[in-house]
């Protein structure tokens, strides 16, 4: 039995009403890429999301396809998912750190209260 | 569009399988906390299984939602309607993209979803095992079920899982243009002429116990929920989003005189609760098991897509090349 559709175009392709007996096979939908953009000249660029392509031309094509058809959008950067090291978050732990960090901090420096202190002395001499 | 009214499988309230009760714990009290779990987290087996299940269905309703609007693309009334209409499914059909790469984070390649679908192991919405017999119900889909397919994803959009919730993010900022653009052509054909009304009063009606079924069985009869709800993978109960919908679309509806084929409904002012014929579950069950009008062209002409661009995937793809799982 093939398919009657009330649109005509798909009656007359002849569809089989029976799933299809083969299906498709690991990579028939390519490889996946990682997806970053830039939304205004100056700006850092930013993950969006990730896709599937043959290569990194198509990535491109189909990222801007994907992620900037509708809002601005200046560059786009395609990485292979394969080819990012990440940190792995069950070792969170590596980021904590000693609470007291002024000493690499513009404000663990105050210097006026010695200057202001030896110019009084100063005066005095 | 469009997801609601996911088929969870009956499990035994989540402890199908042993699990490390400390990892467990900790992974409960991160949910509890707000926090978001990251692919490379760990979970319960249950927890993967079922997210994968519903993104998954997820993913399939956007792609094959994109069928019965999309065969309007060349009837369309007129250039500016035939462009909105043309970037709506192209809108659905990435949808369904950032949905696969969710879905694929937990595990499951790309291809082993979309065989899933075309041999009809795979559910969808249901609604989309109708057809769009004339113009107005593409109105009335753009409209309503995108409306329902908001308040669901808006929903799980402050779930549990990070990518899953970052795509809904994107895929509800597009939506809301779906949902104006759908009130636009409704209100249009409802303030036109006499068949322009006519037309989208008969669409209406046909419709309707498509709509009240989008967000799935009553929580009376539904399956036992809980734990996904705790996990925040189900954000809301399906009864709870029926009525919110209700609330925000039938004073919409009504205003611009149109009825709606249910001659219970009305609000009762006292509880705030929407009353209304309870929807044919066994209608239901019997399109959502593939008897339904639509539901074997659906499939058909998806593996039709899948099988005559087959050979182009082939003669792109790389010998040396191996899968890696999308990184969020």
């Amino acid at each position: 039995m093939s398919i009657k559709s009330i649109d005509p175009r798909i009656t007359r392709e002849n569809l089989s009403e029976e799933p299809d007996q083969n299906p498709i096979k690991e990579l028939n939908h390519w490889q996946t890429y990682e997806v970053f953009h830039q939304t205004k000249k100056g700006d850092h660029h930013i993950h969006v999301g990730s896709l599937h392509a043959p290569n990194a031309e198509m990535a491109l094509i189909l990222a801007k396809e994907q992620y900037a058809r509708r809002y601005e959008c200046v560059n786009i950067w395609v990485v292979k998912s394969a080819n990012i090291f990440s940190s792995d978050y069950d070792d969170e732990d590596i980021f904590e750190t000693t609470p007291e960090k002024m000493y690499r901090e513009a404000g663990g420096y105050k210097v006026m209260e010695k200057i202001n202190k030896y110019k009084k002395e100063r005066k005095g001499v | 569009m469009y997801g609601g009214g996911y088929i969870f499988e009956e499990s035994k309230n989540g402890k199908s399988e042993a699990e490390d009760t400390e990892k467990l714990e900790r992974f409960e009290s991160k949910i509890a906390a707000g926090e978001k779990i990251e692919p490379s987290d760990w979970m319960p087996a249950e927890y993967r299984k079922q997210l994968i299940r519903m993104i998954e269905q997820h993913a399939h309703s956007e792609i094959i939602g994109a069928l019965p609007e999309g065969t309007w693309i060349t009837r369309a009334p007129g250039f500016r309607r035939k462009l909105a209409l043309m970037a709506k499914v192209q809108d659905e059909v990435g949808h369904a993209q950032l949905l696969y790469s969710a879905a694929e984070t937990l595990g499951k390649p790309r291809e082993d979803m979309i065989n899933d679908l075309i041999t009809g192991k795979s559910k969808y919405s249901n609604v989309f095992n109708y057809p769009a017999v004339t113009w107005a119900d593409t109105a009335i889909i753009a409209w309503l079920i995108d409306a329902g397919a908001i308040i669901n994803q808006v929903a799980n959009s402050k779930g549990s899982y990070g990518p899953y919730c970052r795509a809904l993010e994107r895929i509800c900022v597009e939506e809301s243009f779906h949902l104006k653009y759908g009130h636009d052509n409704v209100v249009f054909l409802a303030t036109g002429t006499p068949k322009q009304r006519e037309m989208v009063q008969e669409a209406l009606i046909r419709w309707w116990p498509p709509i009240m079924h989008f967000f799935g069985p009553s929580d009376k009869i539904s399956v036992h929920t809980e734990t996904l709800m705790r996990w925040k993978v189900k954000m809301a109960s399906n009864d709870d989003m029926r009525q919110k919908f209700l609330d925000m679309y039938v004073p919409k509806i009504w205003e611009l005189g149109l009825t709606i084929p249910d001659p219970l409904l009305k609000k009762n002012e006292t509880t705030g609760q929407w009353v209304y014929t309870e929807p044919d579950w066994q209608e239901f069950k019997k399109v959502i098991n593939g008897d339904g009008p639509c539901n074997k062209e659906r499939l058909a002409v998806r593996r039709n897509a899948e099988e005559k661009g087959e050979w182009v995937r082939r003669a792109l793809q790389r010998k040396d090349e191996r899968y890696t799982v999308p990184l969020a």
